[in-house]
């Protein structure tokens, strides 16, 4: 075995031990901790002294601490906790980061020895363990630089380590490690670092040894807390605006107003600290995002995509979906599904058009459900059309169905499932119309769908739908002659986003597109490559009206910003059809990546819902 | 092995009102929520179900929250370790103070070094530490071993089992499996006889009584402890 020998000759009772192999030491400390019970605490007491912390400890200290941690791994049988609560509390006073790779050694050593000799032990040591996936607070800042990578490394190595041979020990601890982990996850009002590493560290723990027992309820946590940083986020103020008013906006305007937000001198001191406290809630969801697609990423290429997919689904569909119009966190699940489109992408679709047609849900839910699947078929790239249609098919299937039972006369509040899919139809076709009419057997599904028979109806979706998408919809429709009799759609005069408001409700999810441009700056990086943007969408109208600009596009070469402008002051009608609801609440900082519509009712003319744009990238377009 | 055991017990299982639409699945959540917890009722850790039959009538408690009361009659595979069953579990860590055993992939067990009959020492081997017996050669318990070890008292909140390893029946199953039936009575007595006058040496030297069953690297420095005994 191997003999640790303390170097320092003070006089001292418990360590006057040179030259003593380990097991006489462990033999000492076993009669140290037993005498405690007869009332003989003196030796117990300087043990105790040794291990409490101290700044800046010699060579010698430190080989005292090693020694004595050892030593007391060899004597947890004797360690009760009642005699020995002074013991184990300076024990838990101790941090991993405050030493050298000796002591943390020993330090884990004795934990596990603790958690393995002890059921009573084994919260106290999982607890303890889990204390050091975050830094203490002094540290927290000078983990950033590269060089303290290591020490980063170091601590959190030998924590997980641990966590993993306690788990090989005691076999149901991984059950207790959960409830821990999310106990102790910090707050959504905590230092962005602090809780980045610690959700780095659950995610470890999520794709770790242990992850089989603790990965179900990692990722949920990790989400739930998405959430919660990202209602934090406001969408304020957008209830008491008129819907069109929010989307009407002229892209002068955009320009202007993003240059007022550079130095916006008018805002009011408080409101201006609002919103720095935004910014930060921002950036933090930001960090936290992106180590989400970094971890769907690790997944794939570990092959646990689908396994990983499969615990997201059921806490997306039960905290994101039921949120109150959240912004950021669905493009986890947006992110899942493009790594893995003919796994998870399809099941996304699937499972959202089950819930929207699944009578037992609640209302909420379904329209919820429905305005994610709009925007996801919608927004998705990597979506063959095959499963566009089939999906379209289905929402058409069931608005007919609902059609022909339902007998009265138009009455946004009663039906707004019912216009909610219409919307959602509507909504997929004006940006895949296009694509789909090129493939002559889904031009012909489509064209058999009974939509006419819809739009028709008494219940006049297309009087209730937000009128922008409306107007959109049946301007590609007449240009693709997706209905025989398309003069009979003129509905310019009657539009009115009020019924819209009504079927939407006090959430408006009648204006709920989830997967507009994402305006987190790192994490839309990531979703770039695999979203489609407005001005990208070839409409089906595209061809009578913009040749020249079809031959740029076609031609490969970029639309860039500026051409977007030009195209924009051309046509003013349609170019970008961001449909974001969001706005106004949003701070100056996170303005400046994104334009933000103004709202602007001189001119009549409608125009498809608009904005947001990160403007710091124009290729992003 | 014991401590295994099959029990049918009528239950009512009570089920929150939003699931009154899918009370079968309700009824299976509700026990599975019981799976690798000890139940009292069962008087052991449930490690299986079996739902035999269901009632098709619900009763609803009258109260603020109408739960609904199902009946049924479920078979439950139960694991329940009392005092002086035989347990049989795999090695994972052996320690000179412990030895830790998993017993059915999920109960840790741990058999403390007083618990473990004299004629096992704690020795070095290839860098790893073994159990070896003293009479028997062959006899050794390492990591990987799978054991047979008597139950002294089983924490029913952390499904921790304290074993032991007094019994003469107990040891590595391999072993125990071969040669009990072999190795006749006499054998062992005369084996035991061998080696008692070395254990007595062992116990004078030791004042302690927990320190009885040093092992033999111990009692090579010997002299050092009393020196150092002395000292203290």
């Amino acid at each position: 075995m191997m003999s640790v020998q303390v170097s320092n000759k003070e006089e001292s009772s418990v360590m006057k031990n040179d030259g003593f192999s380990d097991l006489q030491l462990v033999h000492h400390f076993r009669g140290v901790l037993v005498a405690v019970a007869t009332g003989d605490r003196e030796n117990y007491d300087e043990l105790v002294g040794y291990l409490h912390p101290k700044k800046n400890i010699g060579p010698d200290e430190v080989a005292i601490l090693v020694t004595t941690l050892k030593a007391l791994s060899g004597s947890v049988s004797y360690i009760d906790s009642v005699h020995h609560e002074s013991l184990l509390f300076a024990v838990s006073r101790m941090s991993l980061w405050n030493y050298g790779t000796e002591v943390m050694d020993a330090l884990v050593e004795l934990i596990v020895s603790l958690a393995a000799s002890n059921g009573k032990y084994v919260d106290w040591c999982l607890e303890m363990l889990v204390k050091h996936f975050v830094p203490p607070f002094y540290l927290v800042n000078s983990l950033k630089h590269e060089s303290r990578i290591d020490r980063k490394n170091e601590v959190l190595s030998r924590v997980h380590a641990a966590l993993k041979e306690i788990a090989e020990l005691v076999p149901l601890a991984p059950l207790r490690l959960s409830p821990i982990v999310i106990q102790k996850m910090p707050s959504a009002f905590s230092d962005e670092h602090e809780i980045v590493i610690y959700v780095e560290n659950m995610l470890k723990l999520e794709s770790g040894a242990i992850g089989e027992s603790v990965g179900s309820t990692m990722l949920p946590a990790v989400v739930d807390r998405l959430l919660e940083l990202d209602v934090e986020i406001g969408w304020d103020g957008i209830l008491q605006e008129d819907a069109r008013g929010i989307f009407d906006m002229e892209l002068e305007d955009i320009i202007k107003f993003a240059d007022e937000d550079e130095n916006c001198d008018s805002t009011p001191q408080s409101e201006f600290l609002n919103k720095k406290q935004d910014n930060l809630v921002v950036e933090k969801l930001d960090s936290l995002i992106v180590l989400a697609f970094l971890h769907l990423e690790s997944c794939q290429s570990s092959g646990r995509l689908v396994k990983v997919f499969n615990i997201l689904l059921p806490s997306f569909r039960k905290t994101v979906l039921n949120a109150y119009k959240s912004k950021f966190t669905q493009f986890v699940m947006f992110y899942a599904c493009a790594l893995d489109p003919e796994g998870c992408g399809v099941k996304f679709g699937m499972t959202l058009t089950e819930i929207f047609g699944s009578d037992v849900n609640p209302p909420i839910t379904r329209m919820s459900a429905v305005a994610y699947l709009a925007s996801y078929l919608a927004r998705a790239k990597f979506l063959p059309a095959a499963l566009v249609t089939t999906i379209i098919q289905s929402l058409v299937d069931h608005c007919y169905a609902y059609c022909k039972i339902c007998d009265s006369n138009m009455n946004p509040r009663a039906h707004q499932v019912f216009y909610s899919g219409c919307q959602a139809i509507m909504y997929i076709l004006c940006f895949r119309m296009r694509s789909l009419m090129d493939i002559p057997r889904l031009k012909l599904q489509l064209l058999n769908m009974p939509m006419e028979a819809i739009w028709k109806h008494k219940l006049s979706p297309l009087k209730v739908c937000l009128p922008t998408v409306v107007v959109e919809f049946l301007r590609q429709a007449k240009a693709a002659q997706l209905f025989m009799a398309s003069e009979s759609f003129v509905f310019n005069d009657v539009l009115e986003s009020d019924l819209s408001k009504a079927f939407g409700g006090m959430d408006r999810l009648d204006m709920f597109f989830p997967f507009d441009p994402c305006l987190l700056k790192k994490s839309e990086s990531y979703i770039r490559p695999h979203f489609v943007r407005w001005s990208k969408v070839r409409t089906t109208y595209d061809d009578e009206e913009e040749e020249d600009i079809d031959e740029v596009s076609d031609s490969g070469s970029e639309v860039s910003d500026d051409d977007f402008v030009d195209r924009n002051t051309k046509d003013m009608i349609d170019e970008d059809m961001i449909v974001t609801v969001e706005d106004l609440d949003f701070n100056a900082d996170l303005n400046k990546m994104s334009i933000t519509p103004k709202n602007s009712l001189k001119h009549g003319l409608m125009r498809m819902p608009a904005r947001i744009r990160p403007s710091t990238s124009p290729e992003s377009l | 092995m014991e401590g295994l055991k099959v029990s049918k017990l009528n239950l009512t299982i009570y089920i929150h009102p939003s699931k009154s639409n899918q009370v079968s699945q309700a009824v299976l959540r509700e026990l599975s929520s019981m799976l690798f917890t000890y139940s009292e009722i069962a008087d052991g850790v449930v490690l299986a179900y079996d739902i035999n039959s269901l009632d098709t009538c619900a009763k609803i408690l009258p109260g603020v929250f109408p739960y609904v009361g199902v009946k049924l009659k479920v078979n439950f595979l139960l694991f329940s370790p009392k005092p002086n069953t035989l347990l049989e579990g795999k090695v994972v860590k052996i320690t000179q103070e412990f030895i830790h055993v998993v017993v059915l992939g999920f109960s840790a067990a741990v058999i403390a070094e007083k618990d473990i009959r004299e004629e096992f020492v704690c020795k070095m081997k290839k860098g790893q530490e073994v159990y070896a017996s003293r009479s028997n050669k062959r006899h050794v318990i390492k990591v990987g071993t799978m054991i047979r070890f008597s139950v002294k008292s089983f924490d029913e909140e952390i499904l921790h089992v304290y074993g032991s390893l007094i019994p003469d029946h107990t040891g590595s199953i391999y072993w125990l499996d071969k040669n009990l039936e072999v190795v006749s009575r006499t054998g062992r007595s005369e084996k035991k006889r061998r080696i008692e006058p070395e254990r007595i040496i062992l116990e004078q030297d030791t004042v302690d009584g927990e320190l009885s069953n040093l092992d033999i690297s111990q009692k090579r420095t010997n002299s050092k402890k009393q020196k150092h005994r002395q000292e203290s």
